[in-house]
């Protein structure tokens, strides 16, 4: 068997929503440089819908197809349902990842939570601040 | 298109080698302990096996030990001079941070049982001089395990000038030579090695089999214990096919061997001062002192395996030292033991070449190699950060 499903080679050869968004509304940045992946994503908010989503990659394969799903799985979603959006089903709509990769969807989850939060904390928008991880722990990956 | 650079990793079995492994399947099938005519012929074909590796090594066929493979001559050697060591009470033993992990990690478990292990720096080429050693080297050090070269960043060490230095303090010198059989010269007598491994895979011999040359004297410990092949010391009947194939196919390696290293390094050359042009990238290794297939490079902003993904869907197989290719979270411990910080380590790439590449082979890596860096450059946050002067370049 390949090391990854066609699902992911589908979203890490032809990525969806790669790029910036000038005017975002909220951006998120999660990962570092050390452990190997960095994943930044931007979102477009009107009226509590994401009309638009980009992210920028550095990564591995799975890495970069689960920063790919994720753009398309709360694309055209509320905020809520964004922020409903976990790590197992990023790995569950991939078909499966290899278990040394599923940090990659906790990476993923984690930037578009960042990605609100950064939307809540500008508009000033009241939140519980234990829905957002704390993504400068490691240990989230580390452990999954 | 497909182009195979990933021959550090294994290489394709030769014709001649292939030629030598057949007739042991289904002709020359014995057992060579058997004492009827089937099985002595058998044995006639490991004899000559035993011969011929002797003959490349420069030492006697009474040296030669097969095994499975690199690793097993590895922890055999290492694990039979501890022992050794220990009977004199020296438990001192001198490596370096970059070996294979079929070093490494036999030596972590000797740390266990009380052994003092010593790593000696690499450096930012990643090699060590005979005077490290030397300085390294003290009354109770029961060997030098040093490798002929670096299996990822290619780097030659001086064997020879080591050899001699553990000969004149009487400590025993093993050497991986895993990467180097084959594609360098190597003289156990003339380099003063009293153990050597090498695996029949990396010269376009098959897999699974390999070699453990013990000087004469050299008492080895058994790893596996049985029956009496291999003088009572490797127990289990000989993999004929796979023992005559490797044979076959050093000889074969070192009968071209300078030929193929001039036509080699030629092209590996030439694919080093193409990939140079790639803005912030750096070659990884020793410049000068290198195998002859050996490219390895860091390219800064981008990872490893996404690259190895994307030039394999271009035809060309490659690998990287990259944490997400190693199965762990650490990127390779020989990037990081020259100093390459991991940021820049996870963007590492090696293509290793033999003699079937050609000159075609290397201008259609370096017409795509570009293009997939840049590619994944233009989609890495860590890249627009670098250019955009918010982060510095390392490379």
């Amino acid at each position: 068997m390949a090391l990854y499903t066609e699902t992911v080679m589908d979203h890490f050869m032809h990525p969806r929503n790669v790029g910036s968004i000038e005017e975002a509304d909220g951006v998120g940045e999660v990962g570092n440089a050390v452990c190997g992946d960095i994943m930044k994503m931007y979102l477009k908010i009107e009226n509590n819908v994401i009309t638009d989503v980009k992210f920028e990659t550095f990564g591995c394969g799975s890495a970069i197809a689960s920063s790919s799903i994720a753009t398309e799985m709360i694309l055209g979603k509320t905020i809520e349902e964004a922020l409903a959006v976990t790590n197992k089903q990023v790995v569950e709509a991939l078909g499966g990842l290899p278990a040394h990769k599923l940090h990659c969807s906790v990476l993923a989850e984690e930037a578009v939570k960042a990605a609100v939060k950064n939307y809540y904390d500008r508009e000033g928008i009241e939140y519980d601040h234990s829905q957002f991880p704390d993504t400068e722990d490691c240990d989230s990956c580390r452990f999954v | 298109m497909m182009i195979y650079a990933d021959n550090a990793a294994t290489t394709r079995v030769s014709d001649t080698a292939l030629a030598a492994m057949l007739p042991c399947f289904q002709e020359q099938y014995g057992n060579p302990s058997s004492l009827h005519s089937v099985g002595q012929r058998a044995a006639e074909i490991l004899t000559a096996a035993r011969e011929t590796v002797a003959e490349v090594l420069n030492c006697s066929p009474k040296e030669i030990y097969f095994t499975s493979g690199g690793s097993e001559a590895d922890n055999q050697a290492i694990l039979s001079a501890a022992l050794l060591g220990a009977k004199k009470g020296k438990k001192h033993i001198i490596s370096t941070a970059f070996e294979h992990h079929a070093v490494l990690h036999t030596l972590q478990k000797l740390e266990k049982e009380g052994y003092e292990v010593e790593l000696l720096p690499v450096g930012s080429t990643g090699t060590v001089t005979a005077e490290q050693v030397k300085a390294a080297i003290r009354p109770d050090t029961a060997l030098v395990t040093i490798m002929y070269a670096n299996n990822e960043i290619g780097s030659v060490l001086p064997i020879a000038e080591i050899g001699a230095v553990c000969k004149e303090a009487g400590v025993l010198f093993h050497t991986d030579a895993v990467q180097a059989a084959g594609h360098l010269h190597i003289d156990v007598k003339a380099q003063n090695i009293d153990m050597l491994s090498l695996s029949g895979h990396k010269f376009h011999g098959p897999k699974g089999v390999g070699v453990l040359y013990a000087r004469l004297g050299v008492r080895l410990a058994n790893l596996i214990e049985g029956g009496a092949q291999e003088k009572g010391k490797r127990a289990g009947t000989e993999n004929i096919p796979a023992i005559a194939g490797m044979a076959a196919a050093l000889k074969e390696a070192a009968d071209h061997i300078d030929e193929n290293a001039a036509k080699v390094s030629a092209l590996r050359d030439k694919l080093i001062d193409g990939l140079l042009k790639i803005p912030h990238s750096a070659l990884n290794g020793d410049p000068v002192n290198r195998l002859p297939g050996n490219v390895n490079f860091c390219f800064e902003g981008i990872e490893g395996e996404s690259l190895l993904l994307l030039l394999d869907a271009k035809g060309i197989c490659a690998s990287s030292g990259s944490a997400c290719t190693s199965g762990s979270l650490d990127p390779s411990h020989v990037l990081l033991a020259i100093g390459r910080p991991h940021e820049v380590a996870h963007g590492s790439l090696r293509l290793s070449l033999c003699e079937d590449n050609t000159e075609e082979e290397v201008d259609y890596i370096l017409e795509e190699t570009p293009k997939i860096v840049e590619y994944l450059r233009n989609m890495s946050p860590m890249w627009k950060d670098l250019i955009a002067g918010k982060r510095q370049f390392i490379l």
